[in-house]
């Protein structure tokens, strides 16, 4: 009979991180800020139909990176629970709290108990009155929640972009002026800002009245790159 | 309720008067509902189940939306409304019976189209105009004697409060126009720019203009 090696729980849970977090930094940047029109949400994604940003409820958004079945499936079940809940009690009563917290519970327990963690980090954002009611928490493979303020990057060279968004960011960003900062900063230092072609944008619009959620895309995006 | 096709959509209205037995059970409920942004449903039956059956086909639609990506057809929302009102067969047969209405702007007909109901889940679609309720019969005859196929939005508005009023006229169970609480039908448009509710201020001019009609005995 063959005995396994001793593998101390420690070495197991590093070479879980760090597989997921390679798997992780293989693919694109998004970036996620408050602004003065709503939540921006800027991605680097050359494909038109598969999204990484998307809708989740009335104020509610939710954003990707990393594989993208596996962020997928939760995008699918967040926006189960909060059409139950909505559906269930009154549509005020969800939030991005409860859902990021069940984001957490998920995360978790696929990274103790599965064969392999989640290759993803997401991003689950509400839009309030102003953007200081603002909410952005960002969940990590392993289920450890970050509340951000101002504005979160996510996945690819999210060290590198964060840097960058750390000098150029400010508060009060209109919709126009937090695409073209999303679009310079997805592109490194030195690169030249990402064309539409090469951009997801979507927005929670802290002006429309119930589902905020909409997308920033053809026409209306040219025009904002553009604009000066 | 009335639903009433025009050369740019469709017009639903409803009358807001709720029975119980012979007690009017409430003035100012509302009948006339958005399904989504671009088709609504009108309700008639129990009003209990019935405001329960639009709450859940809103979270069905909006739930696909969000699910696919993209809206149902409009074809597969009134198929989906079918199945609802089918689920509620049981309690039909014990009296609590719901037929809704619905209609909505289909882009890939380029125009608007009004589906009703029967209890058992089956769904027909009208040509030009629908009514459903107790004074539906009287609605429908009136729209009938004056649907044309060139209505403007407006004077479809105004077919679809007189046809409510001569339901009034002769139906106990159907709201007329109340001049001393001024409350009037909800009335609601649906185009190719989507589902608008007409605001009371708006439909309580036009009301005003249309009382005292033939619709109302106006001329004995």
């Amino acid at each position: 009979m063959t005995m396994p090696f001793y593998v101390p729980p420690e070495q197991v849970m590093k070479d879980r991180a760090d597989y997921a977090r390679k798997g992780i930094a293989r693919g694109r940047s998004l970036i996620g800020m408050t602004g003065s029109d709503g939540i921006v949400l800027v991605a680097e994604n050359p494909s038109r139909t598969l999204y990484k940003i998307s809708e989740i409820y009335d104020r509610i958004a939710f954003a990707g990176v990393g594989k993208y079945n596996e962020f997928e499936m939760l995008r699918i079940a967040g926006v189960r629970q909060a059409d139950v809940k909505g559906y269930s009690f009154a549509r005020e009563d969800v939030n991005a709290r409860s859902l990021a917290n069940a984001y957490a519970q998920t995360l978790g327990q696929v990274f103790t108990h599965e064969l392999k963690p989640y290759e993803i980090e997401i991003l689950v954002a509400q839009v309030g009155a102003t953007p200081d009611d603002d909410e952005m928490f960002q969940i990590l493979y392993d289920g450890v929640v970050n509340d951000k303020e101002g504005f979160t990057v996510l996945g690819g060279q999210a060290d590198a972009v964060s840097e960058l968004m750390e000098q150029r960011y400010q508060a009060g960003l209109d919709l126009a002026a937090a695409v073209k900062l999303g679009a310079g900063a997805l592109a490194g230092s030195d690169g030249t800002p990402l064309t539409a072609s090469q951009l997801e944008v979507a927005m929670l619009d802290r002006r429309r009245a119930r589902r905020a959620f909409r997308r920033v895309k053809g026409d209306e995006l040219d025009a904002l790159l553009a604009s000066s | 309720m009335v639903a009433i096709r025009y050369p740019d959509g469709v017009v639903m209205a409803g009358d807001r008067r709720a029975t119980s037995g012979y007690l009017i059970a409430s003035r100012r409920i509302d009948k006339v509902y958005p399904a989504d942004d671009t088709s609504g449903i009108a309700i008639a039956g129990a009003a209990g189940p019935a405001v329960e059956l639009v709450r859940l086909f809103q979270t069905q639609l909006e739930h696909y939306e969000k699910i696919e990506g993209e809206t149902l057809s409009l074809e597969g929302k009134a198929n989906q409304l079918g199945q609802l009102v089918r689920g509620n067969l049981p309690a039909a047969m014990q009296g609590f019976v719901v037929v809704p209405l619905f209609a909505g702007f289909d882009a890939h007909h380029g125009g608007g189209r009004v589906f009703s109901f029967d209890v058992t889940g089956g769904k027909y679609e009208e040509f030009d105009f629908q009514t459903n309720g107790s004074g539906g019969i009287h609605a429908r005859n009136w729209i009938k004697a004056q649907w044309r196929e060139d209505l403007t939005e407006a004077e479809t508005v105004d077919l679809a409060l007189r046809a409510l009023f001569a339901a009034a006229d002769e139906d106990a169970a159907t709201g007329g126009p109340d001049l001393i609480r001024r409350i009037f039908p909800t009335v609601a448009v649906i185009d190719a720019s989507g589902f608008r509710s007409i605001d009371d201020d708006t439909i309580a001019r036009r009301a005003d203009a249309l009382i005292g009609g033939r619709e109302e005995g106006g001329d004995e």
